[in-house]
């Protein structure tokens, strides 16, 4: 439990208000469809719930057919986290399994994938997906999810793979295979280990990823759009006209949804990044001394000068600060 | 010239692959993508299913080696088949039409996003903890935002509510017709404001993060602090010094996010009904027009892949250590 504690005691704000956030949004999966208030695909045939203004019966107003909103897109969160964290899951097992791989076997093997994954890299993804879900399209959740863990690998396993090698040369790898421990033992306990941050952040940008792309493929209308998705619910939004007929609490809290989670994991992100290099922190740029903004890029201050090129105000307000008990001109600063 | 030989030895490869799948998809996929085609349009003609035999696989056209290198003289020649929506007008003809709208949108839209990230970044960079630094994770927000997202918002705000700019189609067709007169231009500028503008504000923030970060490590380095000690003036350690060994990265980079940020103009084209590929591809998925698709795909990945290779000429012009590496 300590452990824990102060892992996030050491975590960035950054990253934890991105973890805060993303576990609001996970929580929300799990048990929001619970207390969802209506049935989200139910279509209340009265009159005055047509397309209706939000209310106290209905949070989020409702759609064309009488739809309640709130309802969809508690239902609509669960469904686009699920799919993002089973496709974060298998598509990052992938890239591990082949950046290590690639980078543990060397020679024609290493060229090979590296190159496979490097084409994969610069063909751009989402027309390629459109390609094959319009092949596949009907036949519900799981073409999405499989055909989007089989294109997110790439970029997790390139990173992966540059890693392996420097880690593979260290002298710890080299004391264990010289004391005869087989392969996969050295891959499992030697070299995963130390890549486990670089892991999680292939993890929450395949999330990311799956996240935007999904919700993209959705709005072409490449999903189950009988089931409700963050995606789902802007298509129909958008082919039902709420844009042009004013109903921004159709489309706007979905949308609102998508840009909220796809927050939260990049600054999760850059937060585990920062974890991994302090020095790119945005709080220890600049620091106040004597009183004087100075920033990590200018050379090293001189007290004399900081408190010397105050104005005569300042230098006298200045002298009943604490700072001016480093100075080594008198109290008042010089009169120019 | 080596090292642009090797990248082209690369993008063709590449270019190969995405031939390669765009030929196997059809044949691999359930079903028979013809015969579900033929039943959706049952008046094609006997040339026309033909045809869709050729692309899509299907019918007695010999072997599969035999399908394979005549697709790929096919796809040399541009000859991508006969549309099916729009029957007979060939495919190459409806990506001709559509190709210049977006190629001057998104490129144009992609190189302002990244020169104004980039110094953007530098800045940040440079002021680490400074007001633009901070503001980083706002336009996080902004980056996370879907492209055809906040292009939802823009229509509804600035074109329904505000009528500041013309939302929907490339241009006028009341008062103008494609040519090169100033009347056309004018109101072609006019309708890609608001889609240049999505695409700009969503794509900054990560060139921005990203040339930050490279920015804060080169600071590091010992030149850059040598140069301050030397008394140079701000001004160049930050741009001479600094900035230009950070752009590398940040090159490298950009042909890499190309295809991301493609991707995210193509759904944005659909919410403005620009008559750009997105919009086009979107009535393709919508009619089920598979030769279309794959024509659309493969055009989508050989400007990705031309466009890398511009990036690749770049990089050797700007830095010389891959001239140098290829000297020695």
């Amino acid at each position: 439990m300590s452990t824990v504690a102060n892992i996030w005691r050491n975590l960035p704000l950054k990253a934890k208000v991105g973890a805060v956030l993303f576990g609001i949004f996970l929580l929300t999966a799990i048990i929001g469809p619970e207390l969802a208030p209506y049935d989200p695909s139910f279509q209340n045939p009265a009159p005055n719930l047509l397309m209706a203004h939000p209310s106290a019966q209905h949070w989020l107003g409702t759609t064309q057919v009488g739809q309640d909103v709130f309802s969809q897109l508690l239902d609509g969160i669960r469904q686009t986290i699920v799919l993002a964290l089973l496709v974060g899951i298998i598509a990052t097992a992938l890239s591990v399994i082949v950046g290590v791989t690639s980078a543990f076997l060397g020679g024609l093997w290493d060229e090979f994938l590296s190159l496979l994954s490097n084409v994969f890299l610069v063909i751009p993804a989402l027309p390629l997906l459109i390609l094959l879900l319009g092949y596949l399209s009907g036949r519900g959740q799981w073409p999405t999810i499989i055909v989007l863990s089989v294109l997110g690998w790439p970029w997790g396993a390139r990173v992966i793979r540059a890693q392996t090698l420097t880690i593979r040369n260290r002298d710890f790898v080299a004391a264990a295979r010289e004391s005869g421990e087989k392969s996969w033992r050295i891959i499992a306990f030697d070299i995963i280990p130390n890549e486990v941050s670089l892991i999680a952040a292939s993890f929450v940008n395949t999330v990311l990823y799956a996240i935007a792309t999904s919700v993209a493929l959705a709005f072409v209308g490449l999903a189950d759009l009988n089931s409700w998705s963050l995606g789902t619910i802007l298509y129909w939004a958008e082919s039902q006209q709420a844009l042009q007929l004013g109903a921004w609490w159709w489309f706007v809290p979905p949308g609102l949804a998508v840009a909220l989670i796809g927050t939260s994991l990049v600054l999760l992100n850059s937060g585990i990044d920062e974890l991994g290099n302090p020095r790119l922190r945005a709080s220890r740029g600049m620091e106040r001394v004597a009183g004087h903004r100075v920033w990590a890029t200018d050379p090293t201050p001189v007290l004399s000068q900081l408190s010397s090129s105050r104005t005569r105000v300042a230098a006298f307000l200045h002298s009943f600060s604490r700072g001016s008990l480093l100075d080594e001109t008198p109290a008042g600063g010089e009169l120019r | 010239m080596q090292f642009i030989l090797r990248r082209l030895a690369f993008y063709l490869v590449a270019a190969w692959v995405a031939i390669t799948l765009n030929f196997f998809i059809p044949r691999a996929m359930p079903g028979n993508p013809v015969e579900s085609v033929i039943a959706k349009y049952p008046d094609l003609t006997t040339s026309a299913e033909k045809a869709l035999e050729l692309m899509l696989g299907g019918g007695n056209q010999g072997s599969l080696w035999h399908q394979y290198v005549t697709y790929l003289g096919h796809v040399f020649t541009f000859n991508f088949g006969t549309d099916i929506a729009n029957f007979p007008t060939p495919v190459s003809t409806l990506l001709a039409q559509s190709i210049p709208w977006t190629l001057t949108l998104v490129g144009v839209a992609t190189v302002i996003a990244f020169l104004v990230g980039t110094a953007l970044g530098i800045l940040a960079g440079w002021r680490q903890g400074g007001w633009l630094d901070r503001s980083l994770p706002g336009l996080m927000f902004l980056q996370a935002v879907p492209y055809f997202f906040l292009a939802l918002v823009l229509v509804d705000v600035v074109g329904i509510e505000l009528h500041w700019l013309p939302v929907g189609q490339g241009y006028n067709g009341q008062t103008t017709q494609p040519g090169w007169t100033l009347t056309f231009i004018g109101s072609a500028v006019q309708h890609a404001i608001l889609p240049a503008f999505t695409i700009v504000i969503t794509s900054i923030a990560g060139w921005m993060l990203q040339m930050r970060n490279v920015m804060i490590t080169t600071i590091g380095e010992d030149y850059v602090v040598a140069a301050q000690a030397k008394g140079l003036p701000s001004r160049r350690v930050v741009y001479t010094y600094a900035a230009r060994n950070a752009l590398l990265p940040q090159l490298q980079g950009f042909g890499l996010a190309l295809g991301f940020v493609v991707s995210g103009a193509l759904i944005m084209e659909i919410v403005f009904a620009y008559p750009g590929i997105g919009l086009l591809l979107l009535n393709a998925v919508s009619s089920d027009d598979f030769p279309l698709m794959q024509a659309i795909f493969l055009v989508i990945t050989f400007t990705v892949l031309i466009a890398n290779l511009i990036v690749d000429m770049v990089i050797v012009f700007v830095d010389p250590r891959v001239r140098a590496r290829e000297a020695a």
